[in-house]
């Protein structure tokens, strides 16, 4: 494994994370962005239990209504459909989180991020000169190093799943030090989970601290907190997991790890989507949002960048805002993306594998 | 544009419903010949056409045959031929048909959404995914109720032949409410559709040519007021269905008084949406987003009145206004369309002036700069505030997108606002409090309440009004029963007052009594101070009794419209109360006879039975007090609807000379049994048994204002109650002129009236008997409950 946190300066320029050392004081900046368009970092904020209080009212039926008729609400069609998937191309974080992965597999996954999409299909969107790519890739810690060599100079995040994913039962200090581990070793961005265990207990106060040690482990690293949804039940738990996340720092609240029995579905998406816009309304920052685990066809893809849209507007169509995680994904874009051009339908093998 | 233009920018493009199949289906018909009558098509006999236009182009879609009073009456006729065989037919083999109907509507549904979205103008999202699929809902559930019809409703039969009248705004979903029911009741139909809006009727009918519809079953005629008039007037129909403004169900109301027709209205409205501080307040937009910006905001039941709890006022409505800068206006075909164009100019012309008034009249009205087309009768979502329940925006039904706003302090507040209308058609209530909202719904005077939701309709779920939203139900049981008459309703003749002799001599039990009114819990004496001679069967002067006059009527009715206590009793307490009242009638059950022999001269075994059966009557409705109860419906979604038996309110009654004793029990047990209260007319010619009941009332533990008592001339206090638009109900067994004129004045305020048309009805068989009144006795409230975590 490679272990060379140099190279992993270019991985992040494309996005420029704010300064080191910003004191974490909350700021209420006037539309979250910096002059040059790239959003000023969540400071985070102390805990505020009567905001979370507030903030249980979550109607599981009324969500529900309100996904069952937005992919019906909007249509993206013909050209704009093609948009719109290599749009969800570049807010793909490219996963592999299997616990027999290997370098030479993590090698093959930096590979298909590098060319995501056929020379052909390229040329016929009219893409060639603005090569599409995921804007990340996702992986276990040990690979971390040799995904940062093999993405060197695409601008291609790495991130890292951390903190003793996926149910983040360590103890706090080995979590800590996986974190640092994996910012070491040049990993931009960290994917940590929450122990659920907190929140049926409604340990607040020490789920806020974690989170924040995390935050302030993860240095100019950016932070996504995972609330593993399956495991949470409700969606007031979601609600109150993703308002304590955001209170603590999180840059990015993210769904699952892809290993609960229930991953990312709409209502949960909503939920969420509604948790930043109300920490957005209250502070003024802009939070990520990255739904992971169960979405590989490009039909859902579009329902998830309808749903960002309508409900949070055009800026969460960025990927310093909006990801998903995703392994299957790609490879059903690029068939759609080949029915696009030539009206016929592709099959998986005729595109090359991750 | 190219792929990577449209990746920056990230926009919507237009994603049109293809029209291809609709336009050939209008290209291939000569709508000029579609009045659909006794299975054939048929031109106007006058050969007149209307045009129909497209609002969202502006141009002319068909020339429609426009029928007169000559082709209704064709159309009635069919139906009248057909009903008997129709009837006769059975409810297996009607259920056949409307499962037929439903199933080929199924299979024709995207023509019903395209043909509907051009020629209404709703986005095509409404039409496909709402209109469409409950319409065919619809007939699908009354197939079930058309073959188990015997079973279900036992000593009913099919009213016969409906006049039914819809509007311009879900034109086959309504078309679907009228017709589904009918059929299933087996009422044979003349449907008339309306002006701005026939296509979908036409493939309805080709619909019915194709599911065996048998000819004359369903009668489909196209026009205007003239075609509307002469069915609400034609002597050969039997049942009149409308659904549109409150101001034209007047009308039909006035038009029908006195002509024995069965008539259900669903009018106009401005409901309610109250805004908890604990509600979901996002969820809540979405709310309101289906709520007044769903189908243009051209639905009866839209929640056009917004109350938000002052605490989270500000945040809310920043909410409302940033998600209405997102709602898209543009061609009903697009996909991606939110708000299509109004039906017509005329309605672009009465929502641009009723909100400058209402601007003018101290509202802030606010719009979204959202992009709007360049044709087409488009108006803006609308969001108006500081709305002061005085304005015409509070007040009035605007028919679209325009959302007036109030705050409120508390509960009691939002309850109050809520009814502060003549309407009474919906109410939303969002609060995540499950105790507050079922605290609320059943205060809100309104016919369908939806918690944490709105606009939800099913077949299953009773839909219709409280107040000036008109009477009736459709859906579900509640909704057969308007298509339903009883198979035997025996009466007797009114019989014929004598007229009034000067009394010579006295009648041997005479006793210088006084008897008075009994108005909320007092006897009174009347406001005229007069008195009326009372005699006996012989023409001897039994007592004299109050002549009461409009002003002992307003006080009643003050009386019975606060007794609170009534009302919020639980059903056991209202039942012991009953027991009570007929345990110390049986107490003077001697004394009474007797009064009833000497007053009517009937035998003293005949008197007997009467103070038993009323005796009877009162434990009977006791009894039942706690047992007519509601229903739970389940439409197809995780939510639960209460139908709630509630009582109509403030009753008058005006109750007959023959079997005076039974008659006032028999109509006002039923009443009291479900919560009502109540203004009573006695006998005018023999007051004095309800006057001797007021001191068993007394002695009853009945709350004051309960029962009203005011004594005089039946016919003069009849017509008084009829204008009185303070009052709920009124059941009226006088002669044919009475009857006629209390239905005509209570259009005023739309009060539920009973009369039976100058007869007196058997109280026991028929609907005199206890169970038809209760029915009577209740409006039925559906109270939608979604529910999950």
């Amino acid at each position: 494994m490679v272990s060379n946190p140099q190279q992993f300066a270019a991985g992040a320029s494309v996005h420029p994370l704010p300064g080191a050392g910003a004191p974490p004081v909350q700021k209420k900046p006037d539309d979250g962005l910096e002059p040059d368009g790239s959003i000023e970092r969540n400071p985070g904020m102390a805990l505020d239990l009567g905001w979370l209080e507030a903030m249980r009212h979550v109607n599981r039926s009324a969500l529900e209504r309100r996904v069952a008729t937005l992919g019906k609400r909007r249509s993206i069609k013909g050209d704009n459909q093609a948009a719109w998937l290599l749009r969800a191309i570049a807010v793909m974080d490219l996963t592999t989180l299997n616990s027999n992965d290997t370098d030479e597999r993590v090698r093959r996954l930096c590979a298909k991020a590098r060319n995501p999409l056929r020379p052909d299909l390229m040329e016929g969107l009219g893409i060639t000169k603005h090569p599409m790519r995921p804007a990340a890739v996702c992986v276990y810690h040990p690979f971390v190093a040799t995904a940062v060599d093999a993405l060197k100079g695409t601008g291609i995040h790495v991130a890292a799943v951390s903190t003793a994913f996926p149910h983040g039962l360590a103890p706090l200090s080995t979590r800590i030090a996986e974190v640092r581990a994996s910012v070491a070793d040049g990993a931009d961005e960290i994917d940590v989970v929450i122990p659920r265990g907190l929140v049926f207990e409604a340990e607040w106060q020490e789920l806020y601290d974690e989170v924040a040690a995390f935050r302030e482990a993860c240095g100019e690293a950016h932070l996504k907190v995972i609330l593993g949804v399956g495991d949470l039940s409700t969606l007031r738990n979601v609600m109150l997991a993703s308002m304590v996340s955001m209170m603590a720092g999180a840059d990015f609240i993210k769904t699952s790890t892809g290993k609960e029995s229930v991953n990312a579905t709409l209502p949960v998406g909503l939920t969420m989507v509604r948790a930043i816009r109300a920490y957005q309304e209250r502070t003024g920052y802009l939070i990520g949002f990255k739904p992971a685990g169960g979405i590989s066809t490009a039909k859902s893809a579009l329902d998830w960048l309808v749903l960002m849209k309508e409900e949070l507007g055009r800026r969460w169509l960025e990927p310093d805002l909006f990801r998903f995680g995703a392994s299957s994904l790609l490879t059903d874009i690029e068939r759609q993306l080949e029915h696009h051009l030539t009206g016929r339908y592709s099959a998986n093998h005729r595109h090359a594998m991750a | 544009m190219n792929i990577l233009q449209r990746y920056e920018s990230m926009d919507y493009a237009a994603a049109p419903e293809s029209r291809a199949e609709a336009d050939a289906w209008l290209k291939g018909r000569d709508l000029s010949k579609a009045l659909f009558i006794n299975g054939e098509w048929k031109a106007a006999g006058s050969g007149k056409t209307f045009e129909v236009l497209e609002p969202s182009t502006v141009k002319p879609l068909a020339k429609v045959s426009e029928a007169g009073a000559a082709d209704v009456d064709a159309a009635v006729a069919a139906a009248r031929k057909a009903l008997p065989k129709w009837e006769k037919a059975g409810g297996y083999a009607r259920a056949r048909v409307l499962y037929a109907i439903g199933r080929s509507m199924q299979r024709n549904a995207r023509l019903f959404a395209v043909l509907e979205s051009i020629d209404n103008g709703k986005p095509i999202r409404e039409s496909r995914d709402i209109d469409v699929p409950l319409a065919v809902r619809h007939f699908i559930h009354h197939a079930g109720w058309a073959q188990r019809l015997d079973k279900e409703f036992p000593d009913h039969k099919a009213v016969g032949v409906a006049g039914q009248i819809i509007p311009w705004n879900f034109p086959l979903l309504m078309l679907a409410w009228k017709i589904a029911p009918a059929l299933a009741a087996g009422c044979t139909v003349v449907l008339k559709p309306a002006e701005f809006t026939p296509l979908t009727a036409v493939l309805f009918s080709e619909i019915c040519e194709r599911a065996g519809v048998p000819k004359g079953v369903v009668n489909i005629v196209h026009g205007g007021p003239e075609a509307g008039q002469a069915i609400v007037e034609h002597p050969d129909v039997d049942k009149i269905a409308f659904t549109g403004s409150s101001e034209v169900g007047k009308i039909i109301r006035r038009a029908t008084a006195g002509t024995g027709k069965k008539l259900s209205l669903e009018l106009g409205g401005k409901s309610a949406f109250i805004v908890f501080d604990d509600a979901d307040l996002d969820s809540a937009v979405e709310g309101l987003v289906d709520g007044i910006w769903f189908n243009q905001g051209q639905v009866c039941c839209a929640g056009s009145r917004l109350l938000v709890q002052e605490g989270v006022a500000d945040a809310f409505l920043a909410k409302v206004k940033t998600r209405m800068s997102r709602l898209r206006l543009g061609d009903p075909l697009d996909k991606n369309t939110d708000i299509g164009p109004l039906v017509d100019t005329s309605q672009l012309e009465r929502v641009s002036g009723l909100v400058a008034e209402g601007a003018k009249q101290g509202a802030t009205c606010w719009q979204p700069d959202n992009d709007v087309p360049g044709t087409g009768w488009y108006y803006r979502p609308t969001l108006a505030i500081g709305v002061s329940p005085a304005n015409i925006l509070a007040q009035e039904e605007v028919f679209g997108p325009v959302l007036a706003s109030m705050t409120f302090r508390n509960t009691e507040e939002a309850v109050e606002l809520a009814n502060n209308t003549r309407y009474g058609l919906a109410a939303s209530v969002w609060s995540e409090n499950i105790n507050l909202a079922l605290h609320a719904a059943p205060q809100l005077k309104a016919g369908v309440i939806w918690v944490n939701g709105t606009n939800m309709f099913d077949a299953a779920c009773g839909f219709g009004g409280y107040r000036e939203s008109g009477f009736g139900r459709e859906g579900g049981r509640e909704g057969m029963f308007e298509y339903l008459a009883l198979k035997s309703k025996p009466s007797t003749a009114l019989k014929e007052k004598p007229a009034e002799e000067p009394a010579e001599a006295v009648s041997a039990d005479f006793i210088d009594r006084t008897p008075k009114l009994f108005i909320g819990g007092k006897q009174a004496r009347p406001d005229g101070n007069y008195a009326y001679r009372v005699l006996d069967s012989k023409g001897r002067l039994a007592g004299e009794a109050g002549l009461g006059n409009r002003k002992d009527i307003r006080e009643a009715v003050a009386a019975a419209q606060k007794c609170t206590a009534w009302p919020s009793a639980t059903a056991f307490n209202r039942a012991q109360v009953l027991y009570f009242l007929g345990e110390n009638l049986s107490i003077r059950a001697d004394e009474m006879a007797a009064r009833l022999v000497s007053l009517t001269g009937v035998s003293s075994k005949a008197a007997g039975a009467e103070v038993d059966q009323s005796v009877q009557r009162l434990f009977e409705a006791a009894g039942m007090a706690d047992k007519f109860e509601g229903a739970v419906h389940q439409p197809p979604a995780r939510v639960v609807t209460l139908a709630l038996h509630e009582p109509v309110g403030a009753i008058g009654m005006v109750m007959p000379d023959q079997q005076p004793l039974l008659g006032f029990v028999a109509m006002v047990a039923p009443a009291l049994a479900m919560g009502n209260t109540v203004v009573a007319i006695p006998s005018e010619r023999w007051p004095l048994l309800a006057t001797d009941l007021y001191q068993v009332i007394e002695a009853s533990d009945v709350p004051a204002g309960a029962i009203n008592i005011v004594t005089g001339r039946s016919g003069e206090l009849a017509r008084v109650l009829a204008k009185h638009d303070d009052l709920d109900g009124l059941w009226v067994i006088a002669d044919a002129e009475t009857s006629k004129a209390v239905e005509y004045e209570s259009a005023g305020n739309l009060k539920r009236v009973w009369t039976t048309g100058g007869r007196v009805p058997d109280w026991h068989k028929g609907e005199g008997a206890l169970d038809p009144l209760l029915r009577r006795s209740v409006e039925v409230k559906n109270v939608w409950v979604p529910y999950g975590d």
